[in-house]
């Protein structure tokens, strides 16, 4: 046997050398660890919303360090009618577009999560308004609005005869904002659909059994078994989709750039406008941080509705 | 409640047939358990009986009433999935009572049901908990009080106590065949475990690859198990099948020694089937064997003795004081010994 002819191999015991015993010690490890993480946020995020919020107090323009004005900036945002205007088109933007995204969405994903055939390529096919560039779809979506050259109107009025003058998509206020909605939600829609197909996958399809054994329906079944058990991730994916839509910038800001005569200005449009274009950067600072509430008031419902359920709670794999 | 007829059913997974015509009959309140090795197809049968499968050829008839294009919620059954399945945002009341609140039942009537099936289950402190505050054993109780809720005609069972530890298995069984013997409803039960199986059923279906191999009461295959499949795979130790053939006045095993063999031997016997417990330690004019292994259960004492190269598993009532190595005595049960054809693997003679 080749084992007899080997000396026989015995662990030996040492010590381990200062720079693995340096290695270990707890206080340099957690140092080490967090120190990039902190650096980035330092220098990534609390410095330039610091910043932000410092310049909001300030009557800063561009060019001349501002002094200190404490709340003048919002006091006299409370009487522009232009602020009280953005602040009512960002929340219809973002209520109207949360609302037909999250209906199509699940709708979406409820069909993508049937067995259908070509499954993985429909599933691309989804992600593909989310993977291209924001401002390439917005120039795409600036096309197909174009009061001469729309695609849209070309249909109606060229091959359908439906109409015999082109549609005016963005030259007057409601049409405008409601066509930039209809673009966010097209490009809204896959992030939602994927995320609540991903959740529909995790429901144990014995309870969807089960259930049919109790005698459910189709509606039933959603009823009481998806729709609840969606809940968590549709919270989620809800509080993520309201944020990044009342902060949506690209899209308004290349279709129309707040126009016409600032009826589609979303309140992060219109602090870039009142910031850069217009070089009052306290003013603009003011502005962006007046979302700041907003965004706080969605987060807070998310942690609420996302508070663990009291099904959730408790020991158990199943 | 209702009879259960299943006739010559297949089932095939695309080009892969799973089920190779099943029959089994089911009488009205009969406990059927469909035993046999994993993946033999145990569950797609009772799937096809719920409905959650399709069924590629035969028919299942319930109650008279052939149901292979009757939808499940129409098929009036209940049925406990091995995961049991508890909708885990709802109470247990409230998975007890699903079935009534989609079927639109008045309050009044649900809770009054609830409170029978919690109440014959001993469920009766845990209805406002949720699945994941319940142990193992309580939720398969909770599972079963759906069943009972809903008041089928057929109970379906699968594999129910494959994830509780052995003492909470015992304790269920004697549950589950209980509350058979309060409802009396038709039961149709699966598990890989021949002693559930033995220890429950009216009637055993012992299934093997898509196949019936023999069906009947449990002692009937304990006793006169039909081939080679069930002899080994009902009993426990397992029979020993020893292969061989007649000659020199008994049966001449391949691996060496004569067992005796019973008057009016079929000639082409290939196959000698003896279980442990069947095999009695004997005086100076026994076979003498040498002993291998010694494993004492308490209650009783296997020992694995050679008899030439041919191993022998033996089942003592007694205690065992031989060590391994030396030689002991044993003497089959000449009026229990099974014989086998070696080529088809069916049972000789009565
Ligand atoms: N959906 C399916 N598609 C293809 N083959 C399947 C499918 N379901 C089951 N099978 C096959 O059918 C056979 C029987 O499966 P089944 O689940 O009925 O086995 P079983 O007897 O219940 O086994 P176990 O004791 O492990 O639960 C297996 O070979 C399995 O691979
Ligand atoms: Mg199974």
């Amino acid at each position: 046997m080749s084992a007899s002819t080997h000396p026989r191999w015995v662990r030996e015991k040492r010590d381990p050398s200062w720079l693995a015993r340096l290695l270990d010690w707890k206080p340099l490890l957690v140092v080490a660890c967090l120190a990039p993480a902190v650096g980035l946020l330092l220098v990534f995020l609390t410095y330039p919303l610091g910043l932000g919020i410092w310049l909001a107090f300030t009557d800063t323009t561009i060019g001349r360090a501002g002094v200190w004005v404490g709340l003048e900036n919002f006091e006299y945002l409370l009487e522009d009618r232009l602020w009280w205007n953005a602040v009512f088109y960002s929340v219809f933007y973002t209520g109207v577009a949360t609302l037909l995204k999250f209906g199509l969405g699940l709708w979406l994903a409820l069909l993508l999560n049937h067995h259908l055939p070509f499954k993985s390529i429909l599933r691309a096919i989804i992600l593909l308004p989310w993977i291209v560039p924001t401002v390439l779809s917005a120039i795409a979506f600036w096309w197909i609005y174009d009061p001469q050259f729309s695609i849209i109107s070309y249909v109606f009025v060229d091959m359908l005869g439906w109409r015999t003058t082109n549609i005016d998509f963005i030259g007057s206020a409601w049409p405008a904002r409601w066509s930039l909605i209809a673009a966010n939600v097209w490009r809204g829609i896959p992030f939602v659909a994927i995320s609540l197909l991903a959740g529909l996958q995790t429901i144990s399809p014995s309870l969807y059994e089960a259930a049919l054994l109790d005698g459910s329906t189709g509606w039933q079944r959603f009823r009481y078994i998806t729709f609840p058990m969606l809940l968590p991730i549709l919270a989620i994916v809800m509080t993520f989709s309201i944020i990044f839509t009342f902060t949506d910038f690209q899209l308004v800001y290349a279709i129309t750039r707040g126009g016409p005569v600032n009826s589609t200005q979303l309140l992060a449009t219109l602090a870039f406008q009142r910031g850069i274009p217009g070089g009052q950067l306290g003013e603009g600072a003011a502005i962006a941080v007046s979302m700041i509430p907003f965004l706080v008031a969605a987060t807070l419902f998310s942690y609420f509705a996302l508070a663990r359920r009291k099904w959730q709670q408790g020991e158990g794999n199943d | 409640m209702a009879s259960v007829v299943i006739r010559d059913v297949r089932k095939a997974f695309g080009p892969v047939e799973v089920l190779h015509g099943v029959s089994v009959d089911i009488a009205d309140g009969e406990f059927v358990v469909l035993v046999g090795p994993s993946g033999c197809g145990k569950s797609t049968l009772l799937r096809m009986l719920a409905g959650l499968e399709n069924i590629s050829g035969g028919d299942i008839s319930i109650g008279g009433r052939v149901v292979n294009n009757v939808p499940p919620k129409d098929r009036d059954i209940a049925m406990v999935f091995q995961n049991y399945a508890l909708y885990p945002h709802m109470t247990v009341r409230q998975n007890m009572a699903f079935s009534m609140k989609l079927a639109g039942a008045p309050a009044a009537a649900m809770e009054a049901e609830v409170q029978r099936a919690a109440k014959i289950l001993g469920l009766d402190a845990l209805l406002e908990r949720y699945p994941r505050q319940l142990s193992g054993g309580q939720r398969q109780r909770v599972a079963m009080g759906r069943a009972i809720v809903r008041n089928p005609q057929v109970f379906l069972f699968d594999e129910p106590l494959s994830n509780l530890d052995a003492k909470l298995r015992v304790q269920m069984r004697a549950e589950i065949k209980d509350l058979h013997q309060r409802l009396k409803v038709t039961t149709v039960y699966v598990t890989h475990d021949q002693i559930e199986a033995m220890t429950m059923a009216d009637k055993i279906v012992v299934m093997n690859g898509g196949n019936v191999e023999q069906a009947g009461p449990p002692l009937v295959l304990y006793d006169r198990p039909a081939n080679l499949f069930v002899a080994g795979f009902i009993g426990s130790p397992a029979m020993n099948l020893l292969r061989g053939s007649p000659g020199q006045g008994g049966f001449i095993a391949e691996g060496g020694g004569v067992l005796p063999l019973p008057p009016g031997t079929p000639a082409q016997a290939g196959v000698y089937g003896i279980r442990p417990e069947h095999i009695r330690l004997a005086g100076p004019e026994g076979l003498a064997a040498t002993v291998q292994m010694i494993e004492p259960t308490g209650s009783e004492t296997q020992v694995t003795v050679r008899l030439g190269e041919t191993l022998i598993t033996c089942a003592f009532r007694e205690r065992i004081t031989a060590q391994p190595g030396d030689t002991i005595q044993i003497e089959p049960d000449l009026g229990l010994v099974h014989l086998f054809d070696s080529a088809s693997g069916q049972r000789l003679g009565a």
